[in-house]
């Protein structure tokens, strides 16, 4: 079974964000940037899906800029086959970036396409079931675990109050979520090798978009707060203070 | 002018308390726009409690969207039912919640409507050039103002920010063929497995009491349950990823940049550093309070109120003196000027009754 696993290039969860000078976007100097942690999640469950099978390549697929090429890499140096860079700079609008991922995925053969929950930079939580419509695909959102079945999948979600098991018939969607996958760590062999593995680019279809971020700001400070007391001769004090003051009890 | 469609989630039938909130943000939105509020009701014909609940957060009419089928509508059908509706009756927005449900159903609608979609809106307003949403980006260190120019503009609403206001009025109730015929081919859910009790889920509760890796142990967790049970049925357990990852606690109570983004009224960090992933999930919180018995501990640089101390001392001792206050103040409660969250907590619990 082939596996495409889309991927994002998103700025490392520690990075101090400065809002640019003309307001709408963000400094990206000296912004580190990494794949989205959940990719790294669906990077190991398509790995391990192929290796399972003993057949089978998984390709990685990113929108973004030319830099996205490290993300690829590191993808590669995980033990992915092959990827591919569709060049441009995506935007919020998750839309847009869900009409250039499934151009491309539709000239695609794999058999399930993996998307991460989220990308940690805009947090829009949209473009995988947003892709499974536009190639109409069964789409399982928020999953666990995925086991190989034959023409189909069976995955685990994680929904309110439990966890739904479900079947997908292939071609499929799912985003990937904390789960089974622990992302591994990269071999030095493993960065040997994907220095050699094929890496396309391509220039991204241009798409129009309705939306437009004005300005981005800083959340209000929140004002100081201040330590009660110590220890347990501070507990009724706590609790007059939630009570009178912050009235949340 | 055109209308603003709420989407009103349902479990087991009833309707969801988030709900209240989505009618109220659509009321504010069609209240700038000059127009008028259609709440989706997904769990079909017969409900008239669920009318009453929705026309008094400002709903003019609701919409029973009847499937013809028993049970609940898969996500595929009602997807479809929702992007029909919304192209025959011309909305000039729809709102969702940033709920599980919400978040697998709404991009689905959008896609249908090749319109973009804006999640985890905190504010929202119209002016003559379109809506304009305030969102979250970079796990809350910055908020996005953001235009979308075209009808119809698809939002989802976080949960717990946009107050469920009254705005009484006596919404008809019409019974609506779900259109669109969308089917769930290829999906066939074989199973579901409840992870115990039916806890509240995490980003929706109103006060969240969370755990760190202070608290050792994964048996030391009846001390935490504890303070929740002390503080309701509308608090709920979160955990720091440290506790997850150490399977101490399922990932669906994490908190933080990979875990859930709460808003509550009150959340306490029990023992929790307050490392930058753990703030970026919490920091928008109503009121925080923190206990860690390191006064130099990060999270007190975003805590209203701390304590240094140690957790297992100070956690048993606040349960106890919560249980006290609502034992003695339990009888002015409801004449007392209440918190916000009193008032909603109360209106929660009529719509479920
Ligand atoms: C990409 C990425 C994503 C991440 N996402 C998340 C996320 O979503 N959520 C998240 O929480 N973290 C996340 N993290 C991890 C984060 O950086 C921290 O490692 C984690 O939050 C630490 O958890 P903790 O506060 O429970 O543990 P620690 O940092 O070990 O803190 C334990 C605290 O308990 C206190 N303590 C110990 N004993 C007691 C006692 N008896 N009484 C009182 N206090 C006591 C200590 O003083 C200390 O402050 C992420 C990290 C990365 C790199
Ligand atoms: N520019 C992009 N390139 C490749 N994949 C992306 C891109 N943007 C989003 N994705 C994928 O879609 C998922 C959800 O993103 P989002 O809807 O933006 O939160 C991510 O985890 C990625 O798997």
């Amino acid at each position: 079974m082939n596996i495409t696993v889309c991927v994002k290039r998103v700025p490392d969860t520690e990075t101090r964000i400065r809002i640019s000078e003309d307001g709408n976007d963000i400094e990206r100097d000296g912004v580190k940037y990494v794949m989205s942690p959940y990719d790294e999640f669906a990077v190991e469950a398509a790995l391990r899906l192929v290796e399972g099978a003993g057949a089978g390549e998984v390709t990685l697929l990113s929108f973004g800029p030319d830099a996205a090429k490290e993300t690829l890499r590191a993808g590669l140096a995980l033990g992915a086959h092959r990827a591919v860079l569709l060049k441009g700079e995506p935007t919020m609008d998750g839309w847009a970036t869900a009409r250039v991922l499934a151009e491309e995925l539709a000239g695609d053969d794999a058999a399930l396409v993996l998307f991460g929950v989220k990308a940690v930079d805009d947090d829009q939580q949209q473009v995988g079931p947003m892709v499974a419509e536009l190639l109409g695909r069964p789409c399982a959102t928020s999953v666990t675990a995925i086991d190989a079945g034959g023409d189909a999948v069976t995955c685990r979600r994680a929904v309110e109050g439990g966890q739904e098991v479900v079947d997908l018939d292939l071609p499929a969607v799912a985003t990937v979520t904390k789960g089974r996958y622990e992302p591994r760590y990269a071999s030095l062999r493993g960065i040997m090798m994907a220095k050699r593995k094929p890496l396309l680019e391509k220039e991204a279809p241009a798409i129009e978009s309705a939306l437009v971020v004005e300005r981005l700001e800083y959340p209000a400070e929140r004002p100081p707060g201040r330590i009660v007391g110590e220890g347990v001769d501070a507990v009724p004090e706590l609790v007059r203070l939630l009570r009178e003051e912050a009235k949340v009890l | 002018m055109a209308g603003v469609l709420a989407v009103a989630e349902t479990r087991n039938g009833r309707v969801g308390s988030v709900s209240g909130e989505v009618v109220s943000a659509a009321r504010g939105l069609a209240d700038s726009l000059g127009s008028q509020v259609d709440v989706a009701a997904l769990a079909g014909p017969g409900s008239g409690e669920l009318a009453a609940t929705l026309s008094a957060r400002g709903a003019d009419r609701v919409l029973e969207i009847d499937t013809g089928e028993p049970g609940p509508a898969s996500v595929a059908v009602n997807a479809a039912a929702l992007a029909a509706l919304t192209r025959e009756r011309g909305y000039a927005a729809a709102v969702f919640a940033a709920t599980g449900p919400g978040r697998d159903l709404a991009p689905r609608v959008a896609a249908k409507l090749a319109s973009p979609l804006l999640t985890d809106v905190v504010a929202v307003e119209a002016d003559g050039a379109g809506i304009v949403a305030t969102r979250p980006v970079f796990a809350g260190k910055a908020l996005a103002r953001v235009r979308v120019g075209r009808a119809p503009v698809l939002l989802s609403v976080r949960p717990n920010v946009f107050a469920a206001t009254e705005s009484p009025r006596d919404a008809a109730v019409e019974v609506v063929a779900a259109g669109g015929g969308g089917d769930s081919g290829g999906y066939r859910v074989r199973g579901f497995e409840p992870s115990g009790g039916d806890a509240l889920d995490v980003s929706e509760a109103e006060i969240v009491v969370s755990g760190g890796r202070g608290m050792k142990d994964p048996a030391n967790w009846h001390i935490l349950a504890d303070l929740k049970d002390a503080l309701g049925d509308t608090a709920a357990l979160g955990a720091s990823r440290a506790v997850v990852d150490a399977g101490w606690r399922p990932h669906a109570e994490q908190v933080g940049q990979t875990g859930k983004t709460v808003t509550p009224k009150l959340y306490f960090a029990m023992a929790i550093s307050g490392a930058i992933q753990h703030l970026a999930g919490m920091r928008t919180s109503g009121v925080i309070v923190a206990v860690n018995r390191d006064a130099d501990a990060p999270i007190f640089g975003v805590a209203d109120y701390g304590i240094v101390g140690d957790v297992f001392e100070v956690a048993p001792k606040l349960a106890e003196a919560i249980r006290e206050l609502r034992s003695s103040w339990q009888p002015t409660v409801d004449k007392a000027p209440q918190a916000p969250g009193a008032a909603r907590r109360r209106a929660g619990k009529a719509e479920e009754s």
